[in-house]
């Protein structure tokens, strides 16, 4: 074959083609490979809504329970921990909680449906350690201005009681308040939207 | 003997590939202490594989058995403790060489021209280093396998976007989970170290295409003797494969008596927390990194959320690591070697060693207000020095290079 009878643009055409086809079929390849490493169905349904019996849990007390693997807490706040929570507004980073860390229904200074019960996941909005609950008001440690919250010993984030950042900690942001209703007085499923179907 | 060897040649290239890579390879005549580290960290290399494998026979990739198996290696299994020992000394001695051996580049400016994709290269070996490390580090299952991995992987949902389904992604859970442990398992033992050895391969011929840079930045190959081989190279084997053993015997006295005597290197190697089995409700008072990731970790910490995100931190975080990707374009100095460079480039290097080796030490300390402004402190540094590089590499003044190597 002469070199003459080679028609090279068409040459570069098909080579490109056959190139751009393969890409695509390499691409339509990866999907499922990539897809596979998605939440599998059993972990997502190990993500399912849990029901938390209220009536177990006291005044100023703190439960945790597990939701998708993570330390959800549901507190009981007293009517003088309630009482403290508009007393430091100024020292909030978000403290109308417009930063949507919580459901519509739970957008208030409470961060609750019942004003008592805060239902909040236990996960630092830094890097994902979990708080402690330091409910005492004004220990030596955390100074006398300390309202009762949380303590992230990862970072040194602050927390109010309604789970509200302090200014000046790592976090940027509130802790996230899950989706959550409620199915009687004293049974909350942790999980669900009010008013959405289950 | 002579004949089978032909036999093989005519069908491999047997006897001219050990002359191209050992006995005509002609490197540099003056090389020093430096050059030891790119020779250990290939045998590091082969220790990690070789301990892993056998870790593999033994080792359990499930949350509800990794944490016992290890255990049971560390007391049942016959020399299990020696050969998990091995490992998990081999992988900080392995950051402590290439620590070492990048650290040479930058002094006798390995990365310039010629040699910038020997750089690269490099540079990505060191990035699967640190993926391959983390992922091993999640394997015992302790409680700071399980926090570190939790706070690595939230790294990346900082990302504007796609950063919390990039995170799912990652953890294949809603949270680090048997489904993580599982596939940090693969990757750890299967995807990163053919990945590795890959590079190192290519690594390997990049330099032995363009020959070895010497303390001296000179190119030996521009004077050539009669025969046709630079004046000032001399064969790797024997002269260099002698010099390697030595250093290998020297670095081994070190590595066994670390394996033998202080394992867990008083917290550094091994951490305290990481013999408590993971625990996904309650997360350990001080989170540390092992302490080959402080520098960046410290960096990540100086650095306050803003605009109501912590991208920022994680952003810097990683273009430090990945700025390393851009030293040979910024580097303008007419000179390579440290040796004829002027006193800018000498105590920009020594602020950025402080630098370096200051966050290192931040990194495993708690945070307080004092050892935040040393970090932000030490983390401009750290970027000063390379992204004001093409100012005082090019405005300095330098001493005459050599037509040759010194050597005496």
């Amino acid at each position: 074959m002469s070199d003459k009878s080679v028609d090279n643009s068409k040459r570069r055409f098909l080579v490109t083609l056959a190139s751009a086809t393969g890409g695509v079929a390499a691409l339509g390849v990866a999907t499922p490979f990539v897809m596979s490493m998605m939440p599998s169905a059993r972990a997502k349904a190990a993500g399912a809504p849990v029901e938390v019996d209220l009536s177990k849990v006291e005044p100023g007390m703190l439960l945790a329970v597990e939701w998708r693997g993570k330390p959800v807490w549901v507190v009981n706040r007293s009517k003088e921990m309630l009482d403290l929570l508009t007393k430091h507004d100024a020292r909030l980073t978000d403290p109308m909680c417009e930063v949507p860390q919580q459901p519509d229904y739970c957008k208030n200074v409470t961060r609750s449906i019942k004003p008592e019960y805060l239902i909040v996941v236990g996960i630092c909005t830094h890097l994902g350690c979990s708080p402690n609950f330091r409910k005492e008001v004004g220990p030596a440690d955390l100074g006398s201005d300390w309202p009762g919250g949380w303590l992230c010993p990862c970072h040194g984030s602050r927390f109010d009681l309604s789970a509200r950042v302090f200014n000046g900690s790592p976090a940027p942001t509130n802790l996230v308040i899950p989706p959550h209703k409620y199915l009687s007085d004293t049974k909350v499923l942790i999980g669900v939207d009010q008013g959405a179907a289950a | 003997m002579e004949k089978l060897l032909n036999w093989v040649d005519e069908r491999f290239p047997l006897t001219a590939s050990y002359k191209a890579h050992l006995s005509e390879y002609f490197a540099p005549k003056n090389f020093n202490f430096w050059y030891y580290f790119g020779s250990l960290a290939l045998m590091v290399l082969v220790i990690q594989i070789v301990s892993g494998i056998f870790l593999t026979m033994h080792y359990k990739p499930d949350a509800l058995l990794a944490f016992a198996s290890v255990e049971y290696i560390m007391r049942d299994v016959d020399f299990g403790w020696l050969i998990r020992y091995v490992h998990s000394t081999g992988a900080s001695m392995f950051f402590v060489v290439v620590y070492l051996h990048m650290f040479r580049g930058l002094i006798y400016g390995s990365y310039r021209q010629p040699r910038e994709l020997i750089w690269l290269f490099g540079v990505i070996i060191y990035l699967v280093l640190m993926g391959e490390a983390f992922m091993g580090y999640l394997l015992p299952w302790g409680q700071m396998s399980y926090w570190g991995a939790q706070v690595i992987v939230n790294l990346f949902s900082a990302v504007p976007f796609i950063g919390e389904d990039l995170s799912l992604w990652i953890r294949g859970d809603f949270v680090v989970s048997d489904a993580t442990l599982n596939r940090f398992f693969a990757f750890h033992v299967i995807a990163l170290p053919l990945v590795l050895v890959g590079l190192v391969v290519a690594h390997l011929v990049a330099l032995h295409e363009v020959g070895s840079n010497n303390p001296d930045g000179v190119e030996i190959k521009k004077l050539k003797g009669a025969d046709g081989h630079p004046l000032d190279g001399i064969p790797f084997h024997p002269y260099y494969t002698v010099k390697d053993i030595l250093g290998v015997v020297v670095f081994l006295m070190v590595f066994a008596a670390i394996v033998f005597f202080a394992p867990e290197m008083g917290g550094y190697f091994l951490e305290a927390n990481n013999f408590i089995p993971a625990d996904s409700l309650k997360t350990p008072p001080h989170i540390a990194p092992v302490w080959y990731f402080t520098p960046y970790y410290a960096i990540l910490r100086a650095i306050p959320p803003l605009f109501g995100s912590q991208f920022p931190g994680v952003a810097a975080m990683g273009v430090s690591v990945l700025i390393f990707f851009a030293l040979p374009w910024l580097d303008r100095s007419p000179v390579k070697s440290i040796r004829y460079r002027g006193p800018k480039f000498k105590i920009a290097l020594g602020l950025f060693l402080i630098a370096f080796i200051g966050l290192g030490i931040l990194g495993v300390l708690p945070v307080s207000p004092l050892y935040t402004v040393l970090s932000r402190v030490f983390s401009v540094v750290y970027f000063a020095f390379f992204l004001l590089m093409p100012w005082y590499t090019k405005n300095d003044t330098f001493k005459p290079v050599p037509e040759r190597v010194i050597f005496k």
